[in-house]
């Protein structure tokens, strides 16, 4: 049972720090850019996309072996994922605009474009690959989401504070947070090898 | 008209009007004359190479400020003396047998990368000279970790290859490490004087304890980064630090080896890239000491201390605006909302 919490752990450390989708594989980079010019955006954006993220993660997962591996049709998985991810995103849009709508209209395009994002997909496809039980596909959601909440706050505060400073006028805004997340993934390079899964 | 005489002249300012002789340029002179020491025994240790080493990178950093302000028409700031620490701190962390386009390279992405680009000095987000260092790491991996043994004749110019302490630590044990020096006295001293493998500044750390305490001393830095730090370390080391037991480790092997007085001392203390609420700088030093340790333990590489202040630098701006102080009296945005209505 310990053994069992132990990959958990390793799990949601993996795919928040050590291989962080954005910092390690430069996955899902345009809501990391268009989202992270403002800390209130940036943890709007966060907390949507790891519900949505460890919902998608665990509805493709009951989707693929309760369905897809019996009746053998598994080559669709990239289908079914982007139906499954579609759906879910136009739920949380639909909620969004109830609960908060504030955000909603600060998130504005990027909330819909969550349900094109390299990372959401990557995810059901990685617990599917790797064979992962139930828990850990969650876990493993829940790590990536975690990893893209950390990279967006880290970024978002690195560019309010760039807001005041004399950055030449070529790369003022895209350019620079493209040199940003090369240097931060310069720094999390240290993580690498700390866990070998 | 006879010229105004200056002692009649009302001088009219804004604040603030204590003056003082505390420039810029005047503290990073003062790093730099504290890292003489360890420079020094550097040279001493791996001869003419170190030198070379040295005198290049801080030239090409120097050159590297220059080319870009005055590319830009911007004010040529090379005089004070942040790129000549910046290119003394690179050289420093550099393996005394790099060739020579190495030195060139980590100085033009330290000073024209990490810190002209993101707006100049004071506004840089990683250590100019870490980033520099780590991006040679990452791009001439072998050519960054070819470690010459210590040499004392100062023209010698082959010299044999070893294995940092840190790495032999690493791959063989601690075992191994007893047999290459003998015994734990010769250990420390060969530690505490510099006569070990390793990168060219870091070796020696009787003569950087100087020029900490020197830097302490004259009030350039505080004690809150780098005792949270080595403190952090020390205990994670004397913890974990032993294979298969608890609290059996060497916690001072670990904290006078690889760069960890050099880091802790004058590279997580740049004024730029770490928190300036002091309760945030005591959570970066103990951040910083958690992921060194974290890193020399269980991660890939045998040292850690770069990556870890690099790591931290990514969190300052966080630190600074979770730790900033409260306004007395300011009522919170939504509960002003709330009594609007």
């Amino acid at each position: 049972m310990s053994n069992e919490f132990t990959k958990l752990f390793e799990l949601i450390i993996s795919a928040s720090l050590i291989n962080n989708f954005v910092f390690t594989r430069f996955l899902g980079l345009c809501i990391f850019f268009g989202v992270s010019k403002k800390m209130e955006t940036a943890v709007g954006m966060s907390i949507t996309f790891t519900s949505v993220m460890m919902i998608s993660a665990a509805l493709s997962w009951v989707i693929f072996t309760k369905l897809l591996v019996p009746l053998e049709i598994t080559f669709l998985e990239i289908i079914v994922f982007i139906g499954i991810i579609a759906g879910l995103v136009q739920v949380s849009d639909t909620i969004m605009r109830k609960v908060s709508p504030d955000l909603y209209y600060k998130l504005g395009i990027y909330l819909a474009l969550i349900s094109t994002n390299c990372i959401i997909l990557a995810v059901p496809l990685v617990n599917a690959g790797e064979k992962y039980t139930f828990i850990q596909s969650l876990a493993f959601g829940f790590g990536s989401g975690l990893g893209f909440a950390l990279a967006l706050i880290i970024m978002a505060s690195i560019r309010e504070k760039l807001e005041l400073s004399d950055v030449p006028a070529p790369f003022r805004g895209l350019p620079m947070a493209f040199m940003i997340t090369g240097l931060i993934a310069l720094a999390f390079t240290g993580f690498s090898g700390l866990i070998t899964l | 008209m006879e010229p105004v005489k200056k002692e009649h002249e009302l001088l009219v300012s804004v604040s603030p009007h204590i003056k003082s002789e505390e420039s810029t340029s005047r503290i990073m002179w003062t790093v730099s004359i504290s890292l003489l020491p360890a420079t020094l025994m550097g040279v001493y240790f791996f001869g003419m190479k170190a030198l070379f080493v040295l005198a290049l990178s801080i030239i090409s950093a120097l050159a590297s400020e220059y080319i870009f302000q005055k590319a830009l028409n911007r004010k040529i700031m090379v005089g004070d003396g942040s790129a000549f620490l910046t290119g003394l701190l690179l050289g420093m962390n550099l393996p005394a047998s790099v060739p020579f386009y190495i030195p060139i390279i980590g100085s033009f992405v330290a000073v024209v990368i990490t810190k002209q680009l993101f707006g100049g000095l004071g506004f840089n987000v990683f250590n100019p000279a870490l980033i520099g260092r780590a991006f040679l790491l990452i791009s001439f991996p072998k050519l960054m970790t070819i470690w010459t043994v210590p040499v004392s004749a100062l023209t010698q110019l082959d010299a044999k290859t070893t294995a940092t302490p840190l790495g032999i630590l690493k791959e063989e044990g601690v075992a191994k490490l007893m047999e290459v020096f003998g015994n734990k006295m010769s250990l420390y001293q060969h530690l505490l004087s510099g006569n070990r493998a390793g990168s060219l500044g870091e070796t020696s750390a009787i003569a950087l304890l100087i020029g900490g305490l020197f830097l302490l001393y004259k009030r350039y830095i505080t004690w809150h980064i780098p005792l949270s730090f080595l403190a952090t370390s020390a205990v994670i080391a004397w913890i974990f630090g032993a294979k298969g037991e608890f609290f059996a480790g060497d916690p001072i092997v670990h904290l006078i080896s690889g760069g960890m007085l050099l880091g802790a001392f004058f590279m997580a203390t740049d004024y730029v890239t770490c928190p300036s609420v002091k309760n945030g700088q005591i959570l970066f030093g103990v951040g910083c000491g958690f992921l060194t340790m974290l890193i020399r333990l269980k991660g890939g590489f045998p040292e850690g201390v770069m990556f870890a202040i690099l790591i931290m630098n990514c969190f300052a701006p966080i630190i600074d605006r979770s730790f900033k102080s409260k306004v007395f009296g300011a009522v919170k945005q939504d509960k002003a909302k709330e009594t609007r209505k």
